[in-house]
């Protein structure tokens, strides 16, 4: 029920209301109205029930993902 | 360029924060039950069998985060009904449909004749509503905070548009108050929390607050995948060996401290608390569900079509641990018709039904009998 998707915005509506995104291959229109920041094509926003609740922060997910790196390097010495 | 959900499923990340968390539970002697509150983390745990990976003295406590599972079995006996009334299309999301009522689910009340669909968005509801202004479209609307804004935006395209026909059954609930409600027992055996991912998006982490400083809770915003859950885990562990109850994010790419209030803004603009609201499981919670605004009275299907829902509580089966599993008092294997008179296709309680209920994680992962 709370599932959200990340999704990549392809493009935007002219009056902004909606946007196309690519989630998980498949393309949908999603609404923009209860998101709070602007997005781009390009940008990711995580989409729940056909709309855009979150623009993704990149770096933020990177900063984890280096941590996770470190994690799977200390787990192959330890016990490869 | 990352891939935001396979690069979070990395199996040597997830071996590497369990061995962390072996190293850092034997140093320090730690047992712990953390509850995972969201269906969502109840289900990646069963799917990628983390509880296996990690020490036997650290439990996942199933929590009550599945908002098809926690609404008590009178919510479907009133939705069966409203289906029954004429002229009547009834409207509902998830798997709602497959609850079962005292008599029937919505699901039977469709193979009967009913007018009764499930649909993914919220906004196809206005799309009936329009298609059919000659009948009634009662919209069941479910959820959590993640879930509720759609609900607002519904409603303000109903004043806006102008329709008369549309009506909603609003069973929003709140996560804080029924995890106070769970902390207020006593006997509970919850050493930590971690929250849910996507209400915690549109709310912030900030409501957990009172978690980590009053109850002196270990608390960690951690999100979906697999290793997000491990790495969230391993916080919390992290947090018991330093005597320390924080409240920290783990999944800060999608969550702050203030969440999403335009969101929010737009909910209070048209939903205020309910005085008290029932909970299969922890019962009555006060302040923990919302209701439309008095202003919207006409909209409100439990206000228009008062005479038809009954006030008398729906019993649920007599053998069915739910309400105990949704108190996390009870695993489901601890349920005597788990897996046997209860399955996904034959369910007789709500947590088998939904992909987020604790018992259709555990039959579907290969925890059945």
């Amino acid at each position: 029920m709370c599932l959200a998707i990340p999704s990549k915005i392809i493009s935007i509506s002219e009056d902004a209301a909606n946007a196309v995104a690519d989630c998980m291959g498949v393309k949908k229109t999603v609404s923009l109205e209860i998101l709070d920041a602007d997005v781009s094509p390009g940008d990711y926003v995580l989409i729940h029930v056909g709309f855009a609740i979150r623009k993704i922060d990149i770096a933020a997910a990177e900063k984890t993902l280096a941590d996770h790196r470190e994690m799977a390097k200390l787990a192959k010495r330890i016990n490869p | 360029m990352i891939d935001l959900i396979k690069d979070f499923r990395n199996s040597e990340t997830i071996r590497g924060y369990a061995l962390q968390i072996h190293e850092l539970c034997g140093k320090f002697g730690i047992k712990a039950n953390f509850m995972e509150v969201c269906g969502g983390h109840t289900h990646t745990i069963a799917k990628y069998s983390l509880e296996k990976l990690l020490p036997s003295d650290i439990r996942f406590i199933h929590g009550p985060g599945c908002p098809v599972c926690i609404l008590p079995k009178q919510r479907v006996d009133h939705a069966v009904k409203l289906s029954e009334l004429e002229n009547t299309i009834l409207i509902t999301t998830g798997d709602m449909i497959r609850v079962p009522g005292t008599e029937k689910s919505l699901e039977k009340a469709r193979a009967e004749g009913r007018d009764v669909r499930s649909v993914y968005s919220p906004l196809d509801v206005i799309e009936t509503a329009e298609k059919n202004p000659d009948k009634k479209v009662i919209y069941f609307a479910i959820g959590f905070e993640t879930t509720i804004p759609s609900t607002a935006i519904l409603v303000k395209k109903t004043v806006e548009k102008k329709l008369d026909n549309l009506f909603f059954y609003v069973s929003h609930v709140l996560v804080p108050p029924a995890l106070e409600a769970l902390l207020s027992d006593p006997s509970h055996n919850i050493n930590g929390f971690l929250m849910p991912s996507h209400v915690s998006v549109i709310t912030g982490s900030e409501i957990y607050r009172p978690f980590s400083s009053m109850h002196k809770m270990p608390v960690v915003v951690g999100g979906f995948e697999p290793a997000d859950i491990m790495e969230s885990v391993y916080m919390l562990v992290m947090q018991l060996s330093e005597h320390r109850h924080d409240l920290e994010i783990q999944y800060d790419r999608c969550v702050s401290g203030e969440g999403n209030t335009k969101a929010w803004d737009l909910v209070n603009q048209y939903f205020t608390p309910e005085d008290k609201f029932e909970w299969r499981g922890p019962g009555f919670i006060e302040k923990s569900s919302l209701r439309l605004r008095d202003e919207y009275d006409r909209f409100n299907a439990a206000k228009v079509f008062k005479e038809f829902l009954t006030d008398v509580p729906s019993e649920d089966h007599r053998l069915c641990l739910c309400a105990d599993i949704l108190r996390g008092k009870k695993r489901p294997e601890e349920c005597k018709v788990f897996g046997t008179r209860c399955t996904p296709d034959d369910p007789l309680g709500a947590c088998m039904v939904s992909g987020e209920g604790a018992c259709a994680a555990y039959y579907k992962y290969g925890n059945a009998p």
